[in-house]
Protein backbone atom coordinates (compact mmCIF):
# COMPACT_ATOMS: atom_id res chain seq x y z
CA UNK A 1 0.00 0.00 0.00
CA UNK A 2 1.61 3.45 -0.90
CA UNK A 3 1.56 5.86 1.56
CA UNK A 4 -0.04 9.17 1.42
CA UNK A 5 3.48 11.07 0.96
CA UNK A 6 4.22 9.24 -2.15
CA UNK A 7 1.01 9.23 -4.08
CA UNK A 8 -0.38 12.33 -4.48
CA UNK A 9 -4.19 12.27 -2.39
CA UNK A 10 -7.41 11.62 -4.27
CA UNK A 11 -8.67 14.59 -2.48
CA UNK A 12 -6.76 17.55 -1.05
CA UNK A 13 -8.31 20.85 0.17
CA UNK A 14 -7.05 23.57 1.61
CA UNK A 15 -9.34 26.45 3.02
CA UNK A 16 -12.10 25.05 1.49
CA UNK A 17 -15.15 27.11 1.92
CA UNK A 18 -18.89 26.95 1.07
CA UNK A 19 -21.13 30.02 1.47
CA UNK A 20 -25.24 30.36 1.43
CA UNK A 21 -25.18 34.30 0.82
CA UNK A 22 -24.72 35.35 4.62
CA UNK A 23 -24.47 31.85 5.80
CA UNK A 24 -21.21 29.76 6.03
CA UNK A 25 -21.94 26.37 5.42
CA UNK A 26 -17.68 25.20 5.54
CA UNK A 27 -15.49 27.61 6.75
CA UNK A 28 -11.83 27.20 5.77
CA UNK A 29 -11.09 23.27 5.97
CA UNK A 30 -8.41 21.55 5.43
CA UNK A 31 -7.73 17.69 4.88
CA UNK A 32 -6.42 15.36 2.92
CA UNK A 33 -7.93 11.64 1.38
CA UNK A 34 -5.35 8.57 0.51
CA UNK A 35 -5.66 6.45 -2.03
CA UNK A 36 -7.59 3.02 -0.63
CA UNK A 37 -8.20 5.10 2.79
CA UNK A 38 -11.69 5.03 4.32
CA UNK A 39 -12.04 8.84 5.70
CA UNK A 40 -15.01 10.19 7.84
CA UNK A 41 -16.41 13.38 8.46
CA UNK A 42 -18.16 13.16 12.28
CA UNK A 43 -20.36 15.67 13.25
CA UNK A 44 -24.16 16.75 14.18
CA UNK A 45 -26.32 18.04 11.81
CA UNK A 46 -25.74 21.37 10.44
CA UNK A 47 -21.93 21.10 11.01
CA UNK A 48 -21.06 21.32 7.45
CA UNK A 49 -20.97 17.73 6.45
CA UNK A 50 -23.33 17.59 3.60
CA UNK A 51 -22.24 20.75 2.28
CA UNK A 52 -18.13 19.31 1.81
CA UNK A 53 -19.68 16.35 0.48
CA UNK A 54 -21.51 18.22 -2.20
CA UNK A 55 -18.42 19.93 -3.07
CA UNK A 56 -16.30 17.15 -3.16
CA UNK A 57 -19.32 15.10 -5.51
CA UNK A 58 -18.82 18.38 -8.05
CA UNK A 59 -22.46 19.43 -7.99
CA UNK A 60 -21.98 22.59 -5.15
CA UNK A 61 -19.39 25.12 -6.74
CA UNK A 62 -16.22 25.57 -4.16
CA UNK A 63 -17.01 29.67 -2.92
CA UNK A 64 -12.89 30.15 -1.97
CA UNK A 65 -9.84 28.07 -1.18
CA UNK A 66 -8.58 25.16 -2.89
CA UNK A 67 -10.62 21.54 -3.89
CA UNK A 68 -8.47 18.98 -6.08
CA UNK A 69 -10.14 15.52 -6.59
CA UNK A 70 -8.07 12.90 -8.74
CA UNK A 71 -5.69 16.32 -9.47
CA UNK A 72 -7.85 17.44 -11.04
CA UNK A 73 -9.94 20.73 -10.79
CA UNK A 74 -14.04 20.78 -10.19
CA UNK A 75 -15.20 24.03 -11.45
CA UNK A 76 -12.92 23.05 -14.71
CA UNK A 77 -13.29 19.19 -15.25
CA UNK A 78 -16.16 18.39 -12.97
CA UNK A 79 -18.10 15.70 -15.49
CA UNK A 80 -14.56 14.25 -16.48
CA UNK A 81 -14.11 14.03 -12.04
CA UNK A 82 -18.29 13.05 -11.47
CA UNK A 83 -17.37 9.87 -14.42
CA UNK A 84 -14.91 8.45 -11.79
CA UNK A 85 -16.57 8.91 -8.62
CA UNK A 86 -19.71 6.98 -6.94
CA UNK A 87 -21.79 8.65 -5.09
CA UNK A 88 -24.38 7.81 -2.42
CA UNK A 89 -26.70 10.61 -1.38
CA UNK A 90 -28.21 10.98 2.11
CA UNK A 91 -32.02 10.52 -0.02
CA UNK A 92 -32.28 7.83 -2.34
CA UNK A 93 -32.46 9.28 -5.69
CA UNK A 94 -33.82 5.67 -7.12
CA UNK A 95 -35.98 6.04 -9.83
CA UNK A 96 -39.13 4.34 -8.59
CA UNK A 97 -40.99 3.64 -11.27
CA UNK A 98 -38.50 1.24 -13.06
CA UNK A 99 -37.19 -1.85 -12.29
CA UNK A 100 -34.21 -2.76 -9.51
CA UNK A 101 -31.85 -4.06 -12.51
CA UNK A 102 -33.13 -0.65 -14.89
CA UNK A 103 -32.22 1.34 -12.18
CA UNK A 104 -28.47 -0.27 -12.17
CA UNK A 105 -28.53 0.17 -16.31
CA UNK A 106 -29.85 3.21 -16.84
CA UNK A 107 -27.51 4.61 -14.53
CA UNK A 108 -24.42 3.00 -16.08
CA UNK A 109 -25.83 4.74 -19.34
CA UNK A 110 -24.60 7.63 -17.62
CA UNK A 111 -21.32 6.83 -17.47
CA UNK A 112 -21.26 5.77 -21.28
CA UNK A 113 -21.17 2.09 -20.69
CA UNK A 114 -22.59 -0.09 -23.07
CA UNK A 115 -26.06 -1.51 -22.67
CA UNK A 116 -24.76 -5.00 -22.54
CA UNK A 117 -21.43 -3.69 -20.08
CA UNK A 118 -23.66 -2.45 -17.86
CA UNK A 119 -25.83 -4.99 -17.59
CA UNK A 120 -23.31 -7.72 -16.77
CA UNK A 121 -22.25 -5.01 -14.36
CA UNK A 122 -25.38 -4.68 -13.17
CA UNK A 123 -26.08 -8.52 -12.60
CA UNK A 124 -23.00 -8.90 -10.62
CA UNK A 125 -23.60 -5.79 -8.30
CA UNK A 126 -27.19 -7.02 -7.32
CA UNK A 127 -25.45 -9.68 -6.37
CA UNK A 128 -22.82 -8.49 -3.96
CA UNK A 129 -25.92 -6.12 -2.46
CA UNK A 130 -27.77 -9.59 -1.85
CA UNK A 131 -30.38 -8.18 -4.12
CA UNK A 132 -30.21 -10.85 -7.35
CA UNK A 133 -34.23 -11.84 -6.53
CA UNK A 134 -35.74 -8.77 -6.67
CA UNK A 135 -33.79 -7.68 -9.88
CA UNK A 136 -37.23 -7.51 -11.73
CA UNK A 137 -39.04 -6.31 -9.04
CA UNK A 138 -40.13 -2.22 -9.28
CA UNK A 139 -37.93 -0.25 -6.44
CA UNK A 140 -41.09 1.38 -4.60
CA UNK A 141 -41.93 -1.47 -2.69
CA UNK A 142 -38.19 -2.08 -1.08
CA UNK A 143 -37.36 -1.85 2.04
CA UNK A 144 -35.62 1.22 3.47
CA UNK A 145 -32.13 -1.57 3.92
CA UNK A 146 -32.90 -2.65 0.42
CA UNK A 147 -32.91 0.31 -0.94
CA UNK A 148 -29.77 1.69 0.00
CA UNK A 149 -28.08 -1.42 -0.81
CA UNK A 150 -29.36 -0.43 -4.32
CA UNK A 151 -28.02 3.04 -4.24
CA UNK A 152 -24.64 1.98 -3.29
CA UNK A 153 -24.73 -1.23 -5.96
CA UNK A 154 -25.68 1.77 -8.40
CA UNK A 155 -23.02 4.05 -7.22
CA UNK A 156 -20.26 0.91 -8.50
CA UNK A 157 -21.70 0.80 -11.49
CA UNK A 158 -18.66 3.11 -12.80
CA UNK A 159 -16.10 1.27 -10.54
CA UNK A 160 -15.09 4.62 -9.14
CA UNK A 161 -11.88 5.95 -7.54
CA UNK A 162 -13.82 7.00 -4.41
CA UNK A 163 -17.00 6.11 -2.99
CA UNK A 164 -18.68 9.14 -1.42
CA UNK A 165 -21.41 7.90 1.44
CA UNK A 166 -23.85 10.91 3.08
CA UNK A 167 -25.25 9.14 6.32
CA UNK A 168 -25.03 5.69 4.16
CA UNK A 169 -27.00 4.34 7.38
CA UNK A 170 -29.21 6.87 8.58
CA UNK A 171 -32.87 6.32 9.10
CA UNK A 172 -32.43 2.12 8.80
CA UNK A 173 -33.19 -0.86 11.49
CA UNK A 174 -30.15 -1.96 13.43
CA UNK A 175 -29.97 -5.15 11.32
CA UNK A 176 -29.86 -3.47 7.93
CA UNK A 177 -27.52 -1.25 9.60
CA UNK A 178 -24.98 -4.04 10.28
CA UNK A 179 -26.07 -5.63 6.67
CA UNK A 180 -24.72 -2.33 5.26
CA UNK A 181 -21.46 -2.02 6.97
CA UNK A 182 -20.99 -4.98 6.53
CA UNK A 183 -20.58 -4.63 2.65
CA UNK A 184 -19.15 -1.75 3.25
CA UNK A 185 -16.21 -3.60 4.82
CA UNK A 186 -16.04 -5.46 2.17
CA UNK A 187 -15.60 -2.96 -0.41
CA UNK A 188 -12.73 -1.12 1.87
CA UNK A 189 -10.84 -4.72 2.22
CA UNK A 190 -11.15 -4.38 -1.53
CA UNK A 191 -9.10 -0.99 -1.70
CA UNK A 192 -12.30 0.97 -2.61
CA UNK A 193 -11.15 4.65 -0.77
CA UNK A 194 -14.47 5.04 1.45
CA UNK A 195 -15.78 8.66 2.27
CA UNK A 196 -18.74 8.77 4.58
CA UNK A 197 -20.47 11.46 6.94
CA UNK A 198 -21.99 10.43 9.93
CA UNK A 199 -23.52 11.41 13.10
CA UNK A 200 -23.16 7.90 14.19
CA UNK A 201 -19.73 7.22 16.35
CA UNK A 202 -20.23 3.21 16.52
CA UNK A 203 -20.76 4.08 12.65
CA UNK A 204 -17.22 6.37 12.06
CA UNK A 205 -15.79 3.48 14.55
CA UNK A 206 -16.51 0.95 12.59
CA UNK A 207 -16.02 2.16 9.07
CA UNK A 208 -13.18 5.06 8.88
CA UNK A 209 -9.39 4.68 9.63
CA UNK A 210 -9.11 8.35 9.94
CA UNK A 211 -11.97 11.12 10.45
CA UNK A 212 -12.12 14.46 11.09
CA UNK A 213 -14.92 15.83 13.83
CA UNK A 214 -16.85 18.77 12.20
CA UNK A 215 -18.81 21.33 14.41
CA UNK A 216 -20.30 24.26 13.28
CA UNK A 217 -19.01 24.44 9.39
CA UNK A 218 -14.98 23.91 10.87
CA UNK A 219 -13.03 20.59 11.44
CA UNK A 220 -12.59 20.76 15.37
CA UNK A 221 -9.95 17.55 15.60
CA UNK A 222 -8.07 14.89 13.28
CA UNK A 223 -6.89 11.56 13.43
CA UNK A 224 -7.87 7.43 13.92
CA UNK A 225 -11.28 6.83 16.14
CA UNK A 226 -8.51 5.47 18.65
CA UNK A 227 -6.42 8.57 18.25
CA UNK A 228 -8.94 11.15 18.82
CA UNK A 229 -10.21 8.63 21.90
CA UNK A 230 -7.06 8.77 23.03
CA UNK A 231 -6.07 12.46 22.75
CA UNK A 232 -9.29 13.46 23.96
CA UNK A 233 -11.06 11.23 26.65
CA UNK A 234 -9.98 9.11 29.17
CA UNK A 235 -9.97 5.29 28.87
CA UNK A 236 -13.00 4.85 30.78
CA UNK A 237 -16.18 6.44 31.86
CA UNK A 238 -18.21 6.18 34.52
CA UNK A 239 -21.86 6.98 33.76
CA UNK A 240 -24.13 8.11 37.08
CA UNK A 241 -27.95 8.35 36.94
CA UNK A 242 -29.14 9.85 39.63
CA UNK A 243 -33.20 9.63 40.72
CA UNK A 244 -34.72 13.02 39.44
CA UNK A 245 -34.13 15.91 41.05
CA UNK A 246 -31.15 14.62 43.17
CA UNK A 247 -28.43 15.44 40.12
CA UNK A 248 -28.94 19.07 40.78
CA UNK A 249 -28.51 19.23 44.88
CA UNK A 250 -25.06 17.91 44.22
CA UNK A 251 -22.96 20.57 44.20
CA UNK A 252 -18.81 19.62 45.73
CA UNK A 253 -19.64 16.36 46.37
CA UNK A 254 -18.68 15.55 42.91
CA UNK A 255 -15.60 17.20 43.02
CA UNK A 256 -12.23 15.08 42.22
CA UNK A 257 -13.72 12.19 41.24
CA UNK A 258 -11.98 11.23 38.61
CA UNK A 259 -10.27 13.20 35.97
CA UNK A 260 -13.25 15.65 34.65
CA UNK A 261 -16.81 15.46 34.95
CA UNK A 262 -19.69 16.40 32.35
CA UNK A 263 -23.03 17.11 33.44
CA UNK A 264 -25.77 16.10 31.16
CA UNK A 265 -29.20 16.64 31.85
CA UNK A 266 -29.84 13.31 32.44
CA UNK A 267 -26.85 11.83 34.19
CA UNK A 268 -22.97 12.55 35.04
CA UNK A 269 -20.68 11.46 33.17
CA UNK A 270 -17.41 11.07 35.02
CA UNK A 271 -13.86 10.11 32.73
CA UNK A 272 -10.83 8.22 34.67
CA UNK A 273 -8.52 5.07 33.33
CA UNK A 274 -10.37 3.29 35.84
CA UNK A 275 -13.90 3.70 35.62
CA UNK A 276 -14.97 0.88 38.47
CA UNK A 277 -12.45 2.62 40.91
CA UNK A 278 -14.88 5.58 40.37
CA UNK A 279 -17.89 3.98 41.26
CA UNK A 280 -16.51 2.70 44.53
CA UNK A 281 -15.18 6.03 45.67
CA UNK A 282 -18.70 7.69 44.53
CA UNK A 283 -20.08 4.90 47.33
CA UNK A 284 -17.89 5.92 49.95
CA UNK A 285 -18.55 9.45 49.63
CA UNK A 286 -22.34 8.35 50.26
CA UNK A 287 -23.76 9.00 46.59
CA UNK A 288 -26.52 7.18 45.85
CA UNK A 289 -27.08 7.10 42.41
CA UNK A 290 -30.24 4.94 40.48
CA UNK A 291 -27.69 3.29 38.09
CA UNK A 292 -24.06 2.97 37.21
CA UNK A 293 -22.61 2.17 33.78
CA UNK A 294 -18.48 1.65 33.43
CA UNK A 295 -18.00 1.75 29.27
CA UNK A 296 -14.93 2.73 27.35
CA UNK A 297 -14.79 6.17 26.09
CA UNK A 298 -16.33 6.43 22.58
CA UNK A 299 -16.20 9.14 20.10
CA UNK A 300 -19.35 10.38 21.27
CA UNK A 301 -16.89 11.68 24.22
CA UNK A 302 -14.73 13.13 22.18
CA UNK A 303 -16.91 15.26 20.48
CA UNK A 304 -18.89 16.21 23.89
CA UNK A 305 -15.27 17.46 25.03
CA UNK A 306 -14.35 19.38 21.80
CA UNK A 307 -17.89 20.94 21.31
CA UNK A 308 -19.92 20.58 24.68
CA UNK A 309 -22.46 19.15 23.01
CA UNK A 310 -23.85 15.83 21.64
CA UNK A 311 -23.66 14.02 18.55
CA UNK A 312 -27.70 12.95 18.47
CA UNK A 313 -29.86 15.31 20.09
CA UNK B 1 -7.61 -5.52 -18.63
CA UNK B 2 -7.15 -6.64 -15.19
CA UNK B 3 -10.25 -4.60 -14.13
CA UNK B 4 -12.54 -7.34 -16.56
CA UNK B 5 -10.95 -9.77 -15.13
CA UNK B 6 -11.24 -9.09 -11.51
CA UNK B 7 -14.96 -8.26 -12.01
CA UNK B 8 -15.21 -12.03 -13.39
CA UNK B 9 -13.83 -13.55 -10.45
CA UNK B 10 -17.43 -14.42 -9.16
CA UNK B 11 -17.75 -13.27 -5.16
CA UNK B 12 -14.04 -12.87 -4.76
CA UNK B 13 -11.78 -9.83 -3.05
CA UNK B 14 -11.74 -7.93 -5.87
CA UNK B 15 -14.70 -6.77 -7.82
CA UNK B 16 -13.27 -3.30 -7.68
CA UNK B 17 -9.98 -2.08 -8.22
CA UNK B 18 -8.11 0.33 -5.57
CA UNK B 19 -8.39 3.03 -8.54
CA UNK B 20 -10.49 3.92 -11.16
CA UNK B 21 -10.31 2.68 -14.44
CA UNK B 22 -10.17 6.13 -16.41
CA UNK B 23 -13.97 6.19 -17.32
CA UNK B 24 -13.07 8.53 -20.73
CA UNK B 25 -14.18 11.64 -20.73
CA UNK B 26 -18.17 12.01 -22.32
CA UNK B 27 -18.81 14.04 -25.37
CA UNK B 28 -22.23 16.28 -24.36
CA UNK B 29 -24.42 15.48 -27.00
CA UNK B 30 -23.92 11.33 -25.78
CA UNK B 31 -24.37 12.69 -22.32
CA UNK B 32 -27.96 14.80 -23.00
CA UNK B 33 -29.00 11.11 -25.33
CA UNK B 34 -28.08 9.00 -21.90
CA UNK B 35 -30.30 11.61 -20.47
CA UNK B 36 -33.17 11.11 -23.22
CA UNK B 37 -32.52 7.67 -23.05
CA UNK B 38 -33.43 7.63 -19.32
CA UNK B 39 -36.76 9.63 -19.80
CA UNK B 40 -37.28 6.40 -23.12
CA UNK B 41 -36.72 3.33 -20.99
CA UNK B 42 -39.53 4.84 -18.30
CA UNK B 43 -42.14 5.31 -21.02
CA UNK B 44 -41.36 1.61 -22.77
CA UNK B 45 -42.07 0.18 -19.10
CA UNK B 46 -45.68 2.10 -18.81
CA UNK B 47 -46.62 2.46 -22.13
CA UNK B 48 -49.45 0.19 -21.97
CA UNK B 49 -51.02 2.43 -19.22
CA UNK B 50 -51.08 5.65 -21.29
CA UNK B 51 -51.49 4.73 -25.03
CA UNK B 52 -55.46 3.77 -24.35
CA UNK B 53 -55.82 7.23 -23.44
CA UNK B 54 -53.48 8.27 -26.43
CA UNK B 55 -56.29 6.95 -28.91
CA UNK B 56 -59.67 7.27 -26.23
CA UNK B 57 -59.02 11.24 -25.85
CA UNK B 58 -59.07 12.41 -29.60
CA UNK B 59 -61.93 9.82 -30.23
CA UNK B 60 -64.07 10.82 -27.54
CA UNK B 61 -63.76 14.62 -28.51
CA UNK B 62 -64.24 13.74 -32.42
CA UNK B 63 -67.53 11.82 -31.54
CA UNK B 64 -68.77 14.59 -28.56
CA UNK B 65 -67.68 17.77 -30.29
CA UNK B 66 -67.17 16.85 -33.73
CA UNK B 67 -70.27 14.41 -34.45
CA UNK B 68 -72.45 15.47 -31.66
CA UNK B 69 -72.01 18.82 -31.48
CA UNK B 70 -70.82 19.71 -35.10
CA UNK B 71 -74.02 18.23 -35.98
CA UNK B 72 -75.75 21.36 -34.85
CA UNK B 73 -73.81 23.77 -35.99
CA UNK B 74 -73.43 22.80 -39.45
CA UNK B 75 -77.62 22.49 -39.32
CA UNK B 76 -76.84 26.27 -38.72
CA UNK B 77 -75.37 27.02 -42.40
CA UNK B 78 -73.23 29.34 -40.41
CA UNK B 79 -70.31 30.90 -41.97
CA UNK B 80 -67.77 31.17 -39.48
CA UNK B 81 -66.41 28.10 -39.69
CA UNK B 82 -65.24 28.73 -43.35
CA UNK B 83 -67.85 26.77 -44.77
CA UNK B 84 -66.33 23.44 -43.87
CA UNK B 85 -68.32 20.78 -41.55
CA UNK B 86 -67.40 21.94 -37.96
CA UNK B 87 -65.72 18.24 -37.12
CA UNK B 88 -62.93 19.65 -40.55
CA UNK B 89 -62.87 22.96 -38.72
CA UNK B 90 -62.31 21.55 -35.25
CA UNK B 91 -59.79 18.49 -36.20
CA UNK B 92 -56.21 20.22 -36.27
CA UNK B 93 -57.32 22.71 -33.73
CA UNK B 94 -58.21 20.28 -30.92
CA UNK B 95 -54.82 18.15 -31.97
CA UNK B 96 -52.50 20.68 -31.36
CA UNK B 97 -54.69 21.86 -28.04
CA UNK B 98 -54.56 18.55 -26.82
CA UNK B 99 -50.71 17.88 -27.85
CA UNK B 100 -50.24 21.40 -25.68
CA UNK B 101 -51.71 20.16 -22.59
CA UNK B 102 -50.15 16.83 -22.82
CA UNK B 103 -46.84 18.78 -23.44
CA UNK B 104 -47.82 21.54 -20.41
CA UNK B 105 -47.92 18.53 -18.00
CA UNK B 106 -44.71 16.89 -19.05
CA UNK B 107 -43.19 20.29 -17.82
CA UNK B 108 -45.23 20.53 -14.40
CA UNK B 109 -45.05 17.19 -12.14
CA UNK B 110 -41.80 15.35 -14.12
CA UNK B 111 -39.91 18.39 -13.35
CA UNK B 112 -41.43 18.89 -9.91
CA UNK B 113 -40.46 15.45 -9.15
CA UNK B 114 -37.14 14.87 -11.05
CA UNK B 115 -36.09 17.97 -8.22
CA UNK B 116 -37.65 17.38 -5.33
CA UNK B 117 -39.53 13.98 -5.49
CA UNK B 118 -37.60 10.80 -7.08
CA UNK B 119 -34.81 13.62 -7.68
CA UNK B 120 -34.03 11.93 -10.62
CA UNK B 121 -32.43 15.10 -11.69
CA UNK B 122 -29.98 14.85 -8.67
CA UNK B 123 -28.83 11.09 -9.86
CA UNK B 124 -28.33 12.45 -12.95
CA UNK B 125 -26.20 15.10 -11.86
CA UNK B 126 -23.96 12.85 -9.88
CA UNK B 127 -22.48 11.48 -12.87
CA UNK B 128 -20.85 13.10 -15.76
CA UNK B 129 -24.37 14.27 -17.01
CA UNK B 130 -24.30 17.81 -16.96
CA UNK B 131 -27.43 19.90 -15.93
CA UNK B 132 -27.68 20.92 -19.80
CA UNK B 133 -27.85 17.52 -20.99
CA UNK B 134 -30.39 17.04 -18.07
CA UNK B 135 -32.74 19.40 -19.50
CA UNK B 136 -32.14 18.25 -23.14
CA UNK B 137 -32.98 14.51 -21.74
CA UNK B 138 -36.28 16.09 -20.49
CA UNK B 139 -37.41 18.36 -23.00
CA UNK B 140 -36.08 16.32 -26.03
CA UNK B 141 -38.49 13.60 -24.42
CA UNK B 142 -41.22 15.96 -24.12
CA UNK B 143 -41.06 16.92 -28.01
CA UNK B 144 -41.00 12.87 -28.60
CA UNK B 145 -43.52 12.35 -26.43
CA UNK B 146 -45.53 15.68 -27.88
CA UNK B 147 -44.98 14.25 -31.32
CA UNK B 148 -46.26 10.34 -30.35
CA UNK B 149 -49.69 12.17 -29.54
CA UNK B 150 -49.90 14.31 -32.44
CA UNK B 151 -49.51 11.25 -34.92
CA UNK B 152 -52.20 9.09 -32.32
CA UNK B 153 -54.79 11.94 -33.48
CA UNK B 154 -53.85 12.46 -36.68
CA UNK B 155 -54.57 8.87 -37.49
CA UNK B 156 -57.72 9.23 -35.26
CA UNK B 157 -58.47 12.11 -37.38
CA UNK B 158 -57.96 10.30 -40.78
CA UNK B 159 -59.87 7.11 -39.75
CA UNK B 160 -62.87 9.50 -38.97
CA UNK B 161 -62.87 11.07 -42.54
CA UNK B 162 -62.25 14.30 -40.77
CA UNK B 163 -59.18 15.63 -42.40
CA UNK B 164 -59.60 18.47 -44.77
CA UNK B 165 -56.94 17.58 -46.68
CA UNK B 166 -53.27 15.62 -46.72
CA UNK B 167 -52.32 19.05 -45.44
CA UNK B 168 -53.79 17.56 -41.98
CA UNK B 169 -50.50 16.16 -41.12
CA UNK B 170 -48.48 19.61 -40.68
CA UNK B 171 -50.61 19.84 -37.19
CA UNK B 172 -48.27 17.34 -36.06
CA UNK B 173 -44.90 19.79 -36.42
CA UNK B 174 -47.25 22.24 -35.22
CA UNK B 175 -48.23 21.00 -32.48
CA UNK B 176 -44.96 19.87 -31.23
CA UNK B 177 -43.92 22.86 -31.53
CA UNK B 178 -47.08 24.61 -29.96
CA UNK B 179 -46.22 21.95 -26.89
CA UNK B 180 -42.33 22.95 -26.34
CA UNK B 181 -43.54 26.74 -26.39
CA UNK B 182 -45.36 25.86 -23.17
CA UNK B 183 -43.17 22.99 -21.75
CA UNK B 184 -40.10 25.25 -21.77
CA UNK B 185 -41.13 27.90 -20.03
CA UNK B 186 -42.99 26.04 -17.66
CA UNK B 187 -39.98 23.24 -16.68
CA UNK B 188 -38.06 26.54 -16.24
CA UNK B 189 -40.74 27.89 -13.97
CA UNK B 190 -41.21 24.95 -12.20
CA UNK B 191 -38.06 24.03 -11.20
CA UNK B 192 -37.80 26.57 -8.78
CA UNK B 193 -41.28 25.20 -7.21
CA UNK B 194 -40.76 23.12 -4.19
CA UNK B 195 -44.92 22.01 -4.24
CA UNK B 196 -47.79 21.73 -6.65
CA UNK B 197 -49.35 25.08 -5.54
CA UNK B 198 -48.08 26.30 -8.89
CA UNK B 199 -49.65 23.20 -10.66
CA UNK B 200 -52.71 24.15 -9.66
CA UNK B 201 -52.51 27.65 -10.75
CA UNK B 202 -51.20 27.64 -13.87
CA UNK B 203 -54.07 24.82 -14.47
CA UNK B 204 -56.86 26.90 -13.24
CA UNK B 205 -56.00 30.05 -14.80
CA UNK B 206 -53.88 28.91 -17.87
CA UNK B 207 -54.11 25.73 -19.27
CA UNK B 208 -57.79 25.39 -19.48
CA UNK B 209 -58.82 28.79 -20.29
CA UNK B 210 -56.81 28.82 -23.27
CA UNK B 211 -57.92 25.39 -24.23
CA UNK B 212 -61.19 27.40 -24.25
CA UNK B 213 -60.82 30.45 -25.30
CA UNK B 214 -57.82 29.98 -27.92
CA UNK B 215 -59.95 29.24 -31.14
CA UNK B 216 -60.02 25.38 -30.90
CA UNK B 217 -63.65 25.42 -30.56
CA UNK B 218 -64.73 28.79 -31.93
CA UNK B 219 -63.13 31.21 -34.17
CA UNK B 220 -62.00 34.01 -31.82
CA UNK B 221 -63.30 36.21 -33.44
CA UNK B 222 -66.42 35.01 -31.18
CA UNK B 223 -64.90 36.87 -28.63
CA UNK B 224 -65.69 40.23 -27.42
CA UNK B 225 -63.22 42.57 -29.05
CA UNK B 226 -61.75 43.93 -25.40
CA UNK B 227 -60.72 40.56 -24.83
CA UNK B 228 -59.22 39.27 -28.13
CA UNK B 229 -55.93 40.12 -28.08
CA UNK B 230 -55.39 38.14 -25.18
CA UNK B 231 -55.16 35.09 -27.63
CA UNK B 232 -52.21 36.70 -29.48
CA UNK B 233 -50.19 36.77 -26.10
CA UNK B 234 -50.15 33.09 -25.56
CA UNK B 235 -48.58 30.63 -28.02
CA UNK B 236 -51.49 28.49 -28.26
CA UNK B 237 -54.24 30.46 -30.68
CA UNK B 238 -51.03 31.00 -32.85
CA UNK B 239 -50.68 26.82 -33.10
CA UNK B 240 -54.18 26.60 -33.65
CA UNK B 241 -54.84 29.01 -36.52
CA UNK B 242 -51.76 27.62 -38.05
CA UNK B 243 -52.15 23.87 -38.14
CA UNK B 244 -56.02 24.82 -39.45
CA UNK B 245 -54.99 27.20 -42.06
CA UNK B 246 -52.29 24.55 -42.96
CA UNK B 247 -54.55 21.54 -43.10
CA UNK B 248 -57.96 23.62 -44.97
CA UNK B 249 -55.92 25.07 -47.15
CA UNK B 250 -56.32 29.26 -46.24
CA UNK B 251 -52.67 29.64 -45.54
CA UNK B 252 -52.21 32.15 -48.63
CA UNK B 253 -55.42 34.05 -47.67
CA UNK B 254 -53.09 36.07 -44.80
CA UNK B 255 -49.39 34.46 -45.42
CA UNK B 256 -48.07 37.44 -42.96
CA UNK B 257 -50.55 36.21 -39.93
CA UNK B 258 -49.38 33.06 -40.62
CA UNK B 259 -45.61 33.71 -41.10
CA UNK B 260 -46.40 35.45 -37.33
CA UNK B 261 -47.85 32.75 -36.11
CA UNK B 262 -44.72 30.55 -36.92
CA UNK B 263 -42.41 33.23 -35.47
CA UNK B 264 -44.23 33.57 -32.12
CA UNK B 265 -44.45 30.06 -31.76
CA UNK B 266 -40.58 29.17 -32.17
CA UNK B 267 -39.93 32.12 -29.90
CA UNK B 268 -41.61 31.03 -27.10
CA UNK B 269 -40.23 27.72 -27.58
CA UNK B 270 -36.53 29.29 -27.85
CA UNK B 271 -36.78 31.06 -24.92
CA UNK B 272 -38.33 28.79 -23.21
CA UNK B 273 -35.85 26.24 -23.38
CA UNK B 274 -33.06 28.81 -22.77
CA UNK B 275 -34.81 29.60 -19.63
CA UNK B 276 -35.04 26.10 -18.96
CA UNK B 277 -31.39 25.27 -19.74
CA UNK B 278 -30.19 28.10 -17.53
CA UNK B 279 -32.72 27.15 -14.19
CA UNK B 280 -31.90 23.76 -14.31
CA UNK B 281 -27.92 25.12 -14.35
CA UNK B 282 -29.41 27.07 -11.24
CA UNK B 283 -30.92 24.45 -9.84
CA UNK B 284 -28.49 21.76 -9.84
CA UNK B 285 -25.34 23.30 -8.92
CA UNK B 286 -26.04 25.22 -5.66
Amino acid sequence: MPSPTETPPLIHARGLTKRFGEFTAVDAIDFDVAPGESFGFLGPNGAGKTSTMRMVACVSPVTAGTLRILDLDPNADGPQIRGRLGVVPQQDTLDTELSVKDNLVIYGRYFGLSRAEAGRRGDELLDFAQLTERAKDKVEPLSGGMKRRLTIARALINEPSILLLDEPTTGLDPQARHLLWERLYRLKQRGVTLVLTTHYMDEAEQLCDRLVVMDKARIVAEGSPRELIEQHSSREVTELRFPVGVQETLDGQLDGLGERIEQLPDRVLVYSDDGEAVAAVAHQRGLQPETVLVRRSSLEDVFLRLTGRSLVD
Amino acid sequence: MAVAEARHGGDGGSLLPATGSGVPRQSAVRAALAAYEHMWLLYRRTWRGSIFGSFAQPVLFLVAMGIGLGGYVDASNNSAMGGVPYIVFLAPALLVSTVMQGAAFEGTFPVLGGFRWNRRYHAMYSTPLTPDAIAFGQIGWTATRSTMTGAIFCLVIVLFGAAGSPAIVWSVPIGTLTGLAFAAPIAAYMSTQRDTTAFNSIWRFGITPLFLFSGTFFPIEQLPDAIRWVAWLFPLWHGVDLARSLSLGTVWQDPIVQLAHLAILTAFAVVGVVAMFVMFRRQLAK
